[in-house]
């Protein structure tokens, strides 16, 4: 516990009441004074505020200002069309193993003269190590730690940002650009991890806290903590690593298909060329054997994760587990992602977790759950 | 009112013990999302896992406190498990007990050695 690190807006925190917890090596605000669920309710309602400094921001420099080739050598590593990503524009990706597994997922943002990437906190330092051991030496790669990193969540995201901010009204969802402020340069994406419209906004470590707090100077805006946004995310469908996703599980497997853009799928002009291209492409082609469903118990019994998953009431072998489990505030129900066996994955399908020794029904389920309001 | 190291509390009415989970336990929980009582009838033995309740964090069981049967239980919480948050100490009991011997409760913790215990 002694050496968990701290992001600039750690005395914030403690100011406003929050309750930390150790997460990714970090001390972070789990929830604040008014409670998960009514931090939940909020930021669907009006609009949260998210310190997220713990996740990597990283750059990726090209020495001769060639973004095009940077983007290129990029492709290398994750299964994503980054050389036709528009300057201005982001992207979501996962980094894959040789094995097809997934050993990230992140944002890449293409910008002037550069690519910047947003990673998960618990992966950075390795994340990191890939992109320096397969990227060509042409390709700089900058880990970015005087930065602070803020998500704006929620309906009233635009109208609270734009008053410091008046040029973010503009940006429509997963554009990504930079401003000059009164609180430096503000490097902007309109994206998020709730489903709701929204931005991350990083900023310079030494305006971050001034930042916030004019950020939170209006009362629609209130600081939300981790636990709320995990029931955020899961409503919207959006995957954890380490928990939805990781390295034993494939993109395709993830239902995560839609990521892969065709150029680099079978019979693209980039096809393959990715660690695991091999395997993540034949399970494109030919189904892969499990797949990440949503799941709604029938009761209000949450089926978390690592409950096992049945075809029939009694007897049998389980068809799947549980990856992410919880009460979906906004749905007014539990709700779960799980890998089931892919006979078994079909919308309205019921099947059966066993919870406390007892097997509890539940359905398969579109996701997301709650539905994005994405401004696009 | 008398409580427990487990942080429930109980209080007689008509001779049957009520059992409930006290405010601070009931902070510390978080927002409660779902509670599974027991059956009607049920004898229980000190320490006995009697109600599952669920929060928005994780799952726990409230033990039974003193020995006895399952009289009463308290629906309201089933539709509606955020009573627990807002009334833990009053609304929101879980179950109602009929103990042999009533004396079994003096053992237990009164309000400020309770307060002790929580600093």
């Amino acid at each position: 516990m002694g050496d968990l690190k701290r992001t600039v807006l750690h005395d914030m925190h403690l100011a406003l009441g929050a309750r930390m917890v150790p997460f990714a090596g970090y001390d972070m605000p789990v929830q604040y004074a008014s409670g998960v669920m009514k931090e939940h309710l909020h930021t669907r309602e009006k609009a949260g505020l998210f310190d997220v400094s713990h996740m990597g921001q990283v750059i990726l420099r090209p020495a001769s200002g060639d973004v095009e080739g940077a983007a290129l050598a990029l492709e290398a590593l994750v299964p994503v069309d980054v050389a036709g990503l528009a300057e201005g524009r982001q992207r979501y990706a996962v980094f894959t193993a040789e094995d097809g597994g997934i050993l990230d997922d992140l944002m890449i943002a293409r910008r002037a003269d550069h690519l910047f990437l947003v990673v998960n906190a618990a992966c950075k330092a390795e994340d990191i190590a890939h992109l320096r051991a397969h990227l060509p030496d042409q390709v700089t790669v900058e880990e970015i730690t005087d930065r602070a990193l803020l998500a704006l969540q929620g309906p009233e995201a635009e109208r609270v940002l734009s008053a410091l901010l008046p040029g973010a009204a503009g940006m429509r969802f997963m554009d990504s650009a930079v401003f000059d402020s009164q609180f430096g340069a503000l490097w902007v994406s309109r994206s998020g991890y709730t489903g709701e419209d929204g931005y991350e906004v990083s900023v310079p470590e030494a305006h971050a806290v001034a930042f916030a707090e004019a950020l939170l100077a209006d009362n629609d805006l209130q600081p939300i903590g981790l636990g709320a946004r995990d029931s955020l995310r899961l409503e919207a469908g959006l995957c954890l690593y380490g928990a939805d996703i990781d390295t034993g599980t494939s993109p395709v497997e993830a239902d995560l298909v839609w990521s892969i853009q065709k150029v680099r799928r079978s019979g693209g002009a980039r096809a393959g060329g990715f660690p695991g291209a091999e395997t993540i492409l034949r399970q494109i082609d030919e189904g892969a054997s499990r797949k990440r469903v949503g799941l709604l118990p029938d009761g209000r019994a949450p089926m978390r994760a690592g409950t096992e998953i049945y075809a029939q009431e009694s007897g049998g072998h389980p068809v799947g587990t549980v990856t992410s489990g919880a009460f979906g505030p906004s749905i007014g129900q539990p709700m779960s992602m799980a890998y089931v066996s892919v006979d078994c994955a079909e919308k309205g399908r019921k099947l059966w977790g066993e919870v406390r020794g007892k097997r509890l029904p539940a359905l398969v389920a579109a996701m997301p759950f709650h539905p994005h309001a994405y401004k696009r | 009112m008398k409580y427990t190291e487990d942080h429930e509390w109980l209080r007689v009415e008509d001779d049957l013990v009520l059992v409930g989970i006290t405010e601070h336990a009931s902070e510390q929980l978080g927002d409660i999302v779902f509670v599974e009582l027991p059956e009607l009838e049920t004898q229980v033995s000190k320490g006995d896992e009697v109600v599952v309740i669920e929060s928005v964090k994780a799952a726990s069981d409230i033990l039974a406190p003193v020995d006895g049967e399952v009289v009463e239980v308290n629906d309201k919480l089933v539709d509606n498990p955020g009573l627990v948050n807002e009334d833990p100490t009053g609304d929101a009991w879980f179950f109602k007990l009929k103990v042999d011997d009533l004396s079994v409760l003096d053992e237990l913790m009164d309000e400020d050695e309770y307060k002790d215990l929580i600093g």
